[in-house]
């Protein structure tokens, strides 16, 4: 029967789990991918803390994390709520705002690049002649990442809707009638029945938030590549530049190693979460 | 359910500015595809006076789109067939087998779901150029059935779970050897979970950036994102034609959409909902 599960746990093993110890090990070495890798101790590490480029990166991580903790959450818990009410706009209405979580990330930065934030061709512009004095949120070391982010959220938003909106159709229909025969209107429904009722969905969807988060890549990897000035570099657009491009192999794979930090505490915090939901529960 | 009418009008008015939000910059990206560059940078939001259908013809030739659609489904067939090929009969096991051992096999999995693709990419691209695989094509394929499988897995075992094991002892009481039951009568129940396997794993292969902009670095064999990102930048000068191009390499998966919308949504959301 193990032979079964063979082949897959061949290829995952192969492809992930060796390569991920490899970072782990590489991390310790001076190495620049093709040569021999010379033993470093924590200088990758130190070289790092020294680098305020690191910094800045991390910091955009938590405030890329503490963005999407909130706006997409907020948007999607009111909207899934919202399309509750409307069971008859429902089914077209979650086709319309999933659409964008199928569109293909490099496309969707271009689009936002040329059609939105452009200040000859997009949006931007047209505010532009119309009274509205607004630069290009690209171009500006302060505002560029929360000009990527607004691309993230328009791509992320919708689909977490829908996530909350299945979850939410699980409740049980007689306890919102209830709620409701008690005169409870949509913000009292809202706090004490939707959301409680979906807390196992929505505790997922933060921790993988988190998770996420700190792994965050494409969109600022093609709308700005970090910049402009590295005012949106994250931890992994600073250790795909290292690896790719600075010939630094060694600081790539600390910084990956950091990255993953993060994502095991988001981890941990959810299973810990998990035992004391069961400890309470039984 | 019977809404108040304050809550009523909210969340109409929230749907439709919901549903403009996500459209706007889908409709802009059609429409300007449409027009000269001049005309775009005059009015970005204006309809298109005349239809100039010849972006598209020159967004193909300058783009060479054909050879790299070509390379995309490529990827996406073998990624959905390595996948589908090694995660079924892992996910039927992992569905069956009780015990310490296989928890762990379980956590496992799970674990490889959330790992950051930059805690492998890097030497996982250096080893593949020592063997001689940047630029090949079923190689990230390969990459991709690692990345993608975890998910299958998960989505399958669901389905094996909800088989009875009394058809399997059935068939093991006429004789039947373990590949046989699983090929007889496992696989057939699980056709439909397969299906929305296949569309996930086709939609994330075709669109997927990281891998294929990293490991496919030859103008002759990059998919059509990777060529999509190479020829178009910040700074690009001709929307029209780089419009053309995006709205060319969207419209299957839009289709495909369109006509599956719920293996999609139940697929991608698979996982994501608790009870």
């Amino acid at each position: 029967m193990w032979l079964f599960a063979l082949p897959a746990l061949l290829i995952n093993i192969c492809i992930i789990l060796v390569p991920a110890v490899l970072t782990f090990t590489a991390a310790f070495f001076m190495w620049d991918g093709v040569g021999t890798p010379a033993w470093a101790g924590l200088a990758n590490f130190q070289n790092m803390a020294a680098d305020p480029v690191f910094w800045s990166a991390l910091t955009n991580n938590f405030i890329w994390t503490a963005i999407f903790l909130t706006v997409p959450v907020c948007l999607a818990l009111v909207m899934a709520a919202a399309l509750l009410m409307a069971p008859k706009a429902r089914i077209v209405v979650q086709s319309i705002i999933f659409l964008p979580r199928i569109i293909a990330v490099a496309v969707t930065g271009r689009i936002f690049q040329g059609m939105i934030f452009s200040p000859v061709t997009g949006v931007v512009a047209w505010l532009n002649e119309h009274g509205f004095s607004i630069s290009d949120p690209l171009a500006d070391p302060d505002r560029s990442l929360y000009a990527v982010a607004a691309v993230d959220i328009w791509h992320w938003w919708g689909f977490l809707a829908v996530v909350f909106l299945s979850a939410m159709r699980q409740i049980s229909v007689d306890q919102i009638e209830a709620a409701r025969l008690d005169g409870a209107g949509f913000l009292a429904l809202f706090r004490y029945v939707l959301i409680p009722g979906i807390r196992p969905t929505l505790i997922l969807m933060l921790i993988l938030t988190v998770i996420w988060s700190f792994q965050v890549f494409e969109f600022i990897f093609i709308v700005t590549r970090g910049g402009p000035a590295y005012g949106s570099e994250v931890l992994a657009t600073f250790a795909y530049r290292h690896a790719f491009f600075e010939g630094d192999v060694g600081q790539a794979a600390a910084a990956a190693c950091v990255m993953s930090l993060f994502g095991l505490c988001a981890t941990a915090v959810y299973l810990w979460l998990q035992i004391t939901d069961d400890a309470q529960s039984t | 359910m019977i809404a108040d009418r304050w809550s009523r009008t909210f969340s109409l008015g929230l749907i439709g500015v919901a549903s403009f939000s996500s459209l706007l910059p889908i409709v802009l990206a059609v429409m300007n595809a449409l027009k000269t560059t001049v005309e775009i940078g005059s009015n970005p939001l204006a309809l298109p006076t005349q239809l100039h259908w010849e972006n598209f013809s020159s967004a193909w030739r300058n783009a060479q789109l054909g050879p790299s659609l070509l390379h995309s489904a490529e990827v996406a067939t073998l990624t959905i067939l390595m996948v589908c090929i090694t995660a079924t009969p892992c996910a039927y096991v992992l569905a069956r087998q009780k015990g310490k051992f296989w928890r762990f096999i379980t956590f496992y999995f799970m674990g490889t779901i959330t790992v950051p693709v930059q805690l492998y990419l890097y030497p996982l691209y250096f080893i593949f150029a020592k063997l001689g695989l940047v630029n090949s094509i079923p190689a990230v394929a390969l990459i991709y059935t690692a990345m993608f499988s975890p998910f299958a897995i998960f989505l399958l075992r669901t389905y094996a779970l909800a088989i009875p094991v009394a058809l399997e002892e059935a068939a093991q009481v006429d004789g039947a050897k373990p590949w046989q039951t699983f090929w007889y009568v496992i696989l057939p129940m699980m056709r439909p979970g397969l299906l929305t396997v296949a569309i996930i794993v086709g939609l994330n292969a075709w669109n997927e950036f990281v891998i294929a902009v990293t490991f496919l670095q030859n103008d002759s064999n990059v998919t059509a994102i990777v060529r999509f990102y190479n020829l178009t930048g910040q700074y690009s000068t001709d929307w029209g034609e780089m419009l053309a191009a995006a709205v060319t390499i969207v419209l299957p998966i839009v289709v495909i959409f369109v006509l599956l919308q719920r293996q999609f949504i139940d697929g991608m959301t698979s996982g994501a909902v608790k009870s």
